[in-house]
């Protein structure tokens, strides 16, 4: 466990070192602070917008910083023969994946913590400006502890990306990880189409081919509860844990997927 | 090092001398080149279902942006100095917002306004203000402010108080929905609609919204009405002008010397009333923000 501790640690310094994820987190940063100017347009629709933007930009950001940082935890380290150095300590393959893995995601979760507190904070300004006029015509709270629940299905979304291009990046190319882990990203926002594809397409095989894959690929639209937190309605208890649940079984899947790969891929 | 600062001088003078010539070539550029403009109001994804799908888990950020253009380009279409206003893309605009985000509350209600305000405030297309007000029906049936404010359009715009008690009788059934519901109803039915209905729903719609907009558009409506009750106060007294002159008064200052009027009639925005010699009509002001009053009449259905 405290080799998995001391890679993890290790993968978070540098990442806290990068300027290219500096510049993205403080990117969404600004672009939460900005919508206060966007929200301008929007004919009164400010704090909506606001909440909008700011979970989009938390997601968006989030999940770039997931494929790209994610596929290059274990590339990187092949690519500038670190490894060697790295496995002739007392380091499995094993350990070393399972630490890249958390160390990213610990990177991502604090960086997704960093965007909602920029996002609480715009909203205070909204809240702490309003007339009680306004503030009776908002569907939800400016400061809704509800968007916490959507911010914390983004976190499993990240901690699901971040492994599924670990996954990838194992055995193959970063070039392919990156398109792979993309197109799980959008089929896995597609999944309620591919269940119900039935409806569309005549042929029983691919409605069959696509139930398929709904199965087979994680649902990250079950993921998806900004529009709901965003218009003040409740998310059942159960949606949260059934999604985090059946999104942490896939996530231990990839993960354990990536050490086995990884175990066998011959460095030399 | 003698040679370092003219190289530096040099240098910051080729700078200054590439920004003033490139910011002088765009102006004369800009000048000489009559461009065809190309239509800004492509819409490259018109099905709002697949706008839906390829908008992934932002689907309700889009409709954000889709809600901007609407309230963009119905200020635009407004405010414009073209004779014919068109406005085509203001329900298509409209749908792709609450397809994106199907509980945007305020694209319903104040889209349903834009689309049935009197043509060139507004498009003048009360059914498709209507088909917005039934696609927010069928998602939040647990809503009665939408089946009143179908029932409103249907009332003061298309002058149906027969189909607005439906509709408002249906909101009257909503559980949660407030008690002035059927009594608005029954008068329209039992009188065919009157001014003092009208005012009922207006003064209603007013405190029941939920948003500025929506209430500043409920104290426009009962201006409107305010004017249109100016107006049958005054045709009288322009009428009687005639009977005893033979002639319409030219102006409202010939009335006033005549001491038909204390002074120069105006509507409730602080507008003159206008005053047409030829027919001795009134009507407010094409200018007015109360323009135009029910009776102006000119709504040119807008099709799709």
């Amino acid at each position: 466990m405290r080799a998995v501790t001391v890679v993890a640690f290790g993968v978070f310094r540098d990442s806290i070192r990068d300027r290219i994820a500096y510049g993205l987190v403080f990117f969404a940063v600004m672009l939460i602070a900005a919508s206060i100017l966007l929200a301008q347009l929007t004919a009164g629709q400010d704090v909506k917008i606001i909440k909008d933007l700011g979970l989009a930009a938390s997601s968006v950001i989030g999940v770039s910083i997931a494929i790209f940082f994610g596929i290059g935890l274990v590339t990187k380290e092949v690519e500038r023969r670190s490894i060697y150095s790295l496995l002739s300590k007392p380091v499995t393959r094993s350990q070393f994946v399972l630490g890249k893995y958390l160390g990213l995601t610990f990177t991502l979760l604090i960086n997704l913590a960093m965007m909602a507190v920029a996002l609480y904070a715009v909203l205070a300004y909204f809240d702490w400006t309003a007339t009680p006029g306004l503030r009776a015509s908002w569907e939800a709270p400016a400061l809704d502890p509800r968007m916490l629940a959507a911010f914390a299905l983004i976190g499993v979304e990240l901690m699901l990306i971040t492994a599924t291009a670990l996954f990838f990046s194992t055995f193959s190319s970063p070039f392919l990880s990156v398109a792979l882990t993309v197109g799980v990203y959008i089929i896995g926002h597609f999944s309620e189409d591919l269940k119900h594809i039935d409806t569309i397409v005549k042929s029983p095989a691919l409605a069959t081919v696509a139930r398929g894959l709904y199965y087979i690929m994680p649902n990250l639209t079950s993921l998806d509860i900004k529009s709901e937190v965003v218009h003040g309605q409740s998310v059942a208890a159960l949606h949260m844990v059934s999604a985090s649940v059946t999104s942490s079984l896939f996530i231990a899947l990839l993960v354990l997927g990536a050490t086995i790969v990884f175990s066998r891929r011959d460095l030399k | 090092m003698t040679g370092q600062p003219r190289t530096t001088l040099r240098t910051w003078f080729a700078l200054i001398f590439l920004a003033v010539g490139a910011v002088a070539s765009q102006v004369v550029v800009e000048g000489a080149i009559q461009r065809e403009t190309v239509a800004p109001t492509v819409d490259w994804i018109q099905s709002p279902q697949l706008m839906r799908r390829l908008a992934l888990s932002f689907d309700t950020l889009l409709a954000d942006v889709y809600w901007i253009r609407s309230v963009q380009y119905y200020g635009d279409t407004k405010l414009s100095s073209e004779k014919k206003k068109e406005y085509g893309r203001l329900f298509p605009l409209l749908d792709m917002t609450t397809t994106l985000d199907p509980r945007f509350n305020i694209a319903y209600r104040f889209g349903a306004i834009l689309l049935s305000e009197g043509y060139p405030n507004g498009a003048g297309n009360t059914e498709q203000a209507i088909a917005l007000l039934e696609k927010a029906i069928k998602e939040m049936p647990e809503k009665w402010q939408y089946l009143h404010d179908a029932g409103f359009v249907e009332y003061w715009w298309n002058k149906d108080p027969n189909a607005a008690a439906k509709w408002l009788l249906r909101a009257a059934d909503v559980p949660g929905s407030p008690s002035w519901l059927r009594p608005v109803a029954a008068g329209m039915l039992a009188e065919g609609g009157d001014e003092r209905t009208s005012r009922a729903l207006w003064t209603e719609l007013e405190a029941s919204a939920e948003h500025d907009w929506l209430r500043q558009a409920a104290r426009r409506g009962l201006m409107q009405l305010d004017a249109e009750a100016a107006i049958a106060q005054l045709q009288p007294v322009v009428n009687r002008f005639h009977d005893t002159t033979g002639h319409f008064p030219a102006s409202w200052q010939e009335m006033v010397r005549e001491r038909l009027l204390p002074g120069i009639p105006l509507d409730p925005s602080g507008r003159p009333f206008t005053l047409d010699p030829a027919s001795g009509a009134i009507d407010v002001d094409r200018e007015s923000p109360v323009f135009p009053l029910r009776r102006s009449g000119t709504m040119p259905r807008l099709t799709q």
